[in-house]
């Protein structure tokens, strides 16, 4: 069995360790395979390059039910697993919603939907301007997108074919939802989707080259089914 | 030269010089700074009509450790992005660089939509901006530059209307013409100096002129201070009030705090009938400030 493998079942038990957070209980897992992909064969950072230039930047945008993104950081060594009992306490640095000042390898902190994209487009942006050889990847809900400031980014990056990874984990939470799907609202990006569920398939996607405006749609089971 | 021109001039300086510099757009300005985009079009950003955006990619430019500097009218720059302000820049602990025009009523004929009285209000309700008014174009590129170093947060609030000349760009308080001892004092926060000045003439007051509003030299302003005070600020009456009654929180003291009224004015014009309607003419001030004056210590 590998250490992957490993941290992989240690899941379910650290998911358990998140104290009361019955507030996001549905969306928190939505991301949990995305966010596992992720750290576990996707992203160039560890803990001990948390503050490396050229380490890979993953945003997380929606910053609601951060359960699922504590879990995996706490599998991968970033933080300690014995914080995921006191989420939302006084003297815990795990918050309801990400802060980066409190959390280590947490790139920004989040919670107002809609900041995450125009973030990590400045992310990308100053990645290039440097020469950095680091990708940028940001995470969005699908009711998120509802945010009008999503839109700024979604055409900007676009118009300047901007090198960056935006992963929308679709819950069909959004309350108009969006006909015509998700992919359609991303004009000049590059659009995959996938399940949400299918580890090889997010991990297909999210490795191509980061060399456009790529979009993946991460399809999970309906929020509250 | 207007402060405009000495910003762009400053600026396409500094990009130049300081890999470090970054400059975000939306469009205002972007014809000025079209030779700095050839030369460095990765650090030469301009995201088109989108404010919100400019602050957020400033904050995401910032934790990649480059210095941004972000431009538009401040009713846009400020109001608009007032929570990517808060959010992408101050709670992500990220600083930049915010240099605005059309502060107040400088667009006058182009009504209120593009006029920004409260833009220095809404930065008081968030931690750690240091706020910079230049009163003269000379003072601008010394601000400018002294905030490259840096990875605070600045707002530069640029102006059509300017003193008859600069005065060094310190973040104290300048005397500029001293009353008698224990004489009322009048804080000239930038462009409002000359009319101040203009207002006190032949008055036993001490003038003092500032063009870094926030922090408030409150320690100079303490010190200079007796009991009565006049503040005139060319931007939402009052702003400062809550620093000075802080300031002089140990004695007895009287204030009074002249600036541009809550009142929308619905018309036009230039921004010299907005201060006149506003009462920031040298009339206008000098008919506020004589009853406060005549009861004065």
């Amino acid at each position: 069995m590998t250490e992957s493998a490993t941290r992989t079942d240690a899941l379910p038990a650290l998911l358990d360790r998140i104290a009361g957070d019955e507030k996001h209980l549905p969306s928190a897992y939505s991301t949990l395979d995305v966010l596992w992909v992720l750290y576990d064969r996707v992203l160039r950072v560890t803990p001990a390059t948390v503050d490396e230039p050229d380490r890979d930047r993953f945003l997380l945008s929606k910053g609601h039910g951060p359960a699922a993104y504590y879990a995996v950081l706490a599998a991968k060594g970033f933080i300690p697993p014995e914080w995921l009992g006191h989420a939302g306490e006084w003297d815990s640095p795990l918050g309801w919603h990400p802060d980066r000042i409190r959390i280590p390898g947490v790139e920004i902190g989040t919670g107002s939907l809609g900041h995450g994209l125009g973030v990590a487009v400045g992310t990308a942006l100053g990645l290039r301007a440097q020469g950095l050889d680091a990708r940028t990847f940001v995470l969005l809900g699908d009711a998120e997108l509802d945010e009008g400031s999503n839109h700024e980014a979604i055409a900007f990056t676009a118009a300047i074919r901007l090198p960056l990874t935006a992963i929308v984990v679709d819950n069909q939470s959004s309350t108009y939802g969006w006909p015509g799907g998700i992919p359609a609202r991303f004009p000049g990006w590059e659009a995959s989707i996938v399940g949400g569920r299918d580890r090889d398939a997010l991990e297909w996607a999210l490795g191509q080259p980061a060399d456009r405006p790529r979009l993946i749609v991460a399809v999970v089971e309906k929020q509250g089914s | 030269m207007t402060m405009r021109d000495t910003f762009v001039n400053a600026t396409t300086a500094l990009i130049d010089d300081d890999p470090r510099t970054a400059l975000v757009l939306a469009d205002i300005s972007a014809d000025r700074f079209a030779p700095a985009q050839r030369r460095h079009p990765d650090r030469v950003i301009n995201v088109g009509i989108r404010e919100g955006l400019m602050a957020g990619v400033a904050g995401g430019l910032a934790l990649t450790g480059l210095r941004p500097y972000l431009h538009s009218y401040a009713p846009f720059l400020i109001d608009r992005a007032y929570e990517q302000i808060k959010l992408d820049l101050g709670h992500q602990d990220a600083g930049a660089v915010l240099v605005s025009i059309g502060g107040s009523y400088d667009a006058a004929g182009a009504g209120y939509t593009h006029q920004s009285p409260g833009d220095v209000a809404l930065l008081d309700t968030l931690e750690g901006w240091a706020v910079h008014v230049p009163g003269h174009a000379g003072e601008v590129p010394a601000l400018l530059r002294a905030a490259a170093a840096g990875d605070d947060r600045v707002y530069v609030r640029l102006g059509e209307q300017q003193n008859a000349r600069p005065y060094p760009a310190v973040d104290t308080l300048q005397v500029i013409r001293r009353g008698s001892v224990g004489a009322p004092v009048v804080i000239a926060v930038g462009p409002l100096l000359d009319p101040a000045l203009a207002a006190t003439e032949g008055l036993d007051v001490t003038v003092a002129y500032t063009l870094t509003p926030r922090p408030l030299d409150t320690a100079g302003l303490a010190t200079l201070v007796d009991r009565d005070v006049v503040v005139v600020e060319p931007y939402l009456a009052g702003t400062s009030s809550h620093v000075v009654a802080e300031a002089l929180r140990d004695r007895p003291h009287r204030a009074l705090h002249l600036g541009v009224a809550r009142r929308e004015i619905r018309q036009y014009g230039s921004p010299a009938d907005h201060a006149r309607a506003h009462g920031l003419d040298a009339l206008g001030l000098r008919a506020s400030m004589m009853p406060f004056l005549a009861t004065a210590s």
